[in-house]
């Protein structure tokens, strides 16, 4: 669906269900140069058993209108307004990658909004690599291949794509080249090595909070993931095997079922 | 600064080559078969009712019913997705089925697509006699009059349809000016590239949308499995105009579904899967995927051994007496020869059309006298093949449509195989010979 923030016309896909403000409301933050359509086979679920969902386009990507947001303190201004521009007063928040950064600073800024946060693919701190970060930032689609390359673990390397026929590579890649490189992903690169504040803001975080880490993770490395999970008070970990940082597609079957149980468990649906 | 330094560093992601061999498959999900097993079952089980509902709702990836998808099937997908830089890919029981199911997954009743006139004849009824039928119109165009792509395009239009080299002509389509005229329109290009590979070309890289390929020829290559395939480049925006609703209005048939929005640059493979094989049903049989994966596993190095017959048959056939002109992109006044340089520089194919002096009588006398040349209608084959378009593919048209179709009656159509090339030459010195006798008979 579209609807406005500040002005500003904004993509959020609602998993195939039409939105429902008496619904809880579960909101998907994708990462770095990336679109909505990286969580179809986790937002589908909740859309279709209880929930409203909204599988956001930040800012300048996807379908959404506008520019890229330049920091991840003004990303996660940017969910608080969203949550305001939809009519509701508290979500949880599910984040991969430079999204749990977002919402890990959205969840310090605003403690009474935010009930959950699932943290796929997380770290405290995402120092760039100078090399991608030049490149991304010089409109190269070498940053892309990169990216997709260093993302994938051997799912998305070999295949055996959950959807039948798909390829991850190839659609990851398409993704994050679906607008101007320099102005999604070397955008996103810069406000992710520029963050600093995760490991603070995680200490204080009081709400229930689940890391989804993969062993084969060479983006955001699974003992950073931990690091900062082990700041955060009562926060669980669930490690996915044989995957790499793109899990919630990779294995995007165990991740729904750790995201679902997760969920249901600390935001259920209230009963009338 | 080492080289290295400068260079920067490059991604690690699997090459050509090894993708042939190992894209779309992982043994440790498949107790650790080597091989890609054959999943000879109609349907899968459901762990319980939500896991049946996710299915069918699109909320989890996974197979239901083997018309739909199959596991076998699947790696067949996705390594040609993987081999075309494609992002996904959606196999069919034929060449045919798969350009029928793309047509109808674009196209409405009262659509019209531009199409290239030079096409196997199957294909040409497809577009001017059968799809008609639906409601959808086509054009003609000589595939290489780009100036008149752009000329035919209508309101209506659709996309843009063709075989990179047409069929048997070998006249070559400038696939990224098509391109570029279908993008300026707003539509997709369509490009048939069974007698490439995607060793020899991938066309997403030349501006392609989707790429369609009768797996049946080079793909499995040996001559006994049919299969087809479409590829979706996923660079079309289906949103930037109101072109096609079914691709990005809310879908009745999924709970409202907009596969543009839910699926971006799958989306038309989805809806192809979704809608397309649920009601039409051109399903890939798993026996034939697998022939097919294993002809794939070495395509390379098939493609190799064609091409270089190929150019050893064109240049034997170039300095033969009974020979009255040959056609095949690597002959350098063929007026594609350029062309072909740019989007072929792995090899110009091992499709050969030339012309017998003595016309259709000595043409039908070279096809009866050659033995190791196998007279049949099929190409790509791992051996050689011959055939007599005017008298059997292309039978169904009219002297005028032969015409268009840059047809003659002294053509022969030849599909170069892998043997050793002297025997292949022997055999068809065998062929020339007895095309010659009639004719010094009749001068006597």
């Amino acid at each position: 669906m579209k609807f406005k923030v500040n002005g500003v016309e904004v993509f959020a896909s609602t998993g195939g269900r039409p939105f429902d403000k008496k619904k809880p409301l579960i909101i998907f933050v994708h990462g770095s140069g990336l679109t909505h359509m990286t969580w179809v086979l986790q937002t589908r679920y909740f859309a279709f058993h209880g929930y409203s969902v909204l599988a956001l386009d930040m800012p300048g990507h996807g379908l959404s209108g506008g520019e890229s947001l330049k920091t991840i303190e003004d990303m996660a201004d940017w969910i608080s307004d969203v949550i305001d521009a939809v009519g509701y007063k508290e979500a949880s928040l599910v984040g991969h990658s430079q999204g749990c950064l977002v919402i890990l600073e959205c969840a310090f800024r605003f403690p009474k909004k935010i009930k959950t946060l699932c943290l796929m693919g997380g770290a405290g701190a995402i120092p760039m690599n100078p090399e991608l970060l030049s490149l991304a930032e010089n409109d190269d689609p070498k940053a892309v291949d990169l990216m997709m390359d260093w993302a994938h673990g051997p799912a998305g390397h070999f295949g055996g794509h959950p959807v039948p026929g798909l390829y991850h590579i190839n659609t990851g890649g398409m993704l994050a080249k679906s607008r101007t490189i320099k102005n999604t992903l070397g955008i996103d690169f810069r406000a992710c090595d520029n963050y600093k504040n995760g490991f603070k803001a995680a200490k204080e975080i009081k709400i229930p909070t689940l890391s989804i880490l993969a062993n084969g993770d060479k983006m955001c490395p699974i003992k950073e993931g931990k690091k900062l999970a082990d700041l955060i008070d009562g926060s669980k970990i669930e490690i996915i095997d044989n995957c790499g940082h793109m899990m919630l597609l990779e294995e995007a079957d165990k991740v729904l079922n750790v995201l679902k149980k997760f969920i249901l468990t600390y935001f259920p649906i209230k009963k009338n | 600064m080492t080289d290295k330094k400068k260079k920067g560093t490059d991604p690690k992601t699997y090459k050509f080559d090894t993708l042939s061999l190992h894209a779309g498959y992982q043994p440790h999900k498949n107790a650790g078969s080597r091989q890609v097993p054959i999943y000879q079952t109609t349907s899968y089980l459901f762990d319980d009712v939500d896991h049946a509902a996710a299915l069918f709702n699109l909320e989890r990836g996974g197979h239901i019913y083997s018309r739909i998808s199959n596991p076998t099937v699947a790696v067949l997908e996705e390594r040609v997705a993987a081999l075309e830089g494609g992002t996904a890919a959606l196999a069919t029981s034929s060449g045919m089925s798969a350009i029928f199911l793309t047509i109808m997954t674009l196209c409405e009743a009262g659509d019209h697509l531009v199409v290239s006139s030079q096409l196997y004849g199957g294909t040409v009824n497809l577009f001017r006699l059968t799809l008609p039928k639906f409601g959808v119109k086509c054009t003609f165009v000589k595939p290489r009059d780009t100036e008149g792509f752009k000329k035919a395009i209508q309101k209506n239009t659709k996309g843009i349809f063709g075989e990179l080299v047409g069929n048997p002509g070998n006249e070559i389509m400038n696939m990224p000016e098509i391109a570029k005229i279908a993008h300026d329109a707003g539509v997709p290009l369509i490009i048939d590239a069974t007698y490439q590979t995607p060793y020899l070309c991938k066309p997403i890289d030349h501006g392609a949308d989707i790429v369609v390929h009768s797996l049946t020829k080079w793909m499995a290559g040996h001559g006994s499995s049919m299969a087809g395939i479409l590829v979706e480049g996923g660079k079309f925006d289906w949103m930037q105009n109101d072109k096609f609703p079914t691709m990005t209005k809310p879908y009745e048939g999924y709970h409202g579904l907009s596969f543009a929005e839910e699926f971006g640059p799958t989306a038309f493979t989805m809806k192809a899967r979704a809608e397309g094989m649920r009601d039409f049903g051109p399903c890939l049989s798993p026996q034939n995927a697998w022939n097919v994966l294993q002809g794939i596993e070495t395509l390379s190095v098939r493609m190799q051994k064609h091409c270089s017959n190929a150019e050893k048959m064109v240049e034997y056939l170039l300095s033969h007496e009974s020979v009255a002109w040959v056609s095949h992109p690597s002959v350098p006044d063929h007026p594609d020869h350029d062309l072909a340089k740019k989007l072929l520089p792995h090899g110009k194919g091992s499709m050969i059309a030339f012309g017998i002096k003595g016309g259709k009588e000595a043409g039908e006398a070279f096809i009866n006298n050659v033995k190791l040349a196998s007279h049949l209608a099929n190409v790509g084959d791992t051996r050689t093949l011959v055939i007599h378009p005017a008298s059997s593919t292309h039978s169904q048209m009219d002297e005028a449509t032969l015409k268009f179709a840059g047809l003659s009656q002294d053509m022969i159509r030849l599909s170069v195989g892998i043997e050793d090339f002297d025997d292949i030459r022997n055999d068809f010195e065998t062929g020339f010979r007895a095309a010659r006798r009639p004719r010094l008979v009749s001068n006597q």
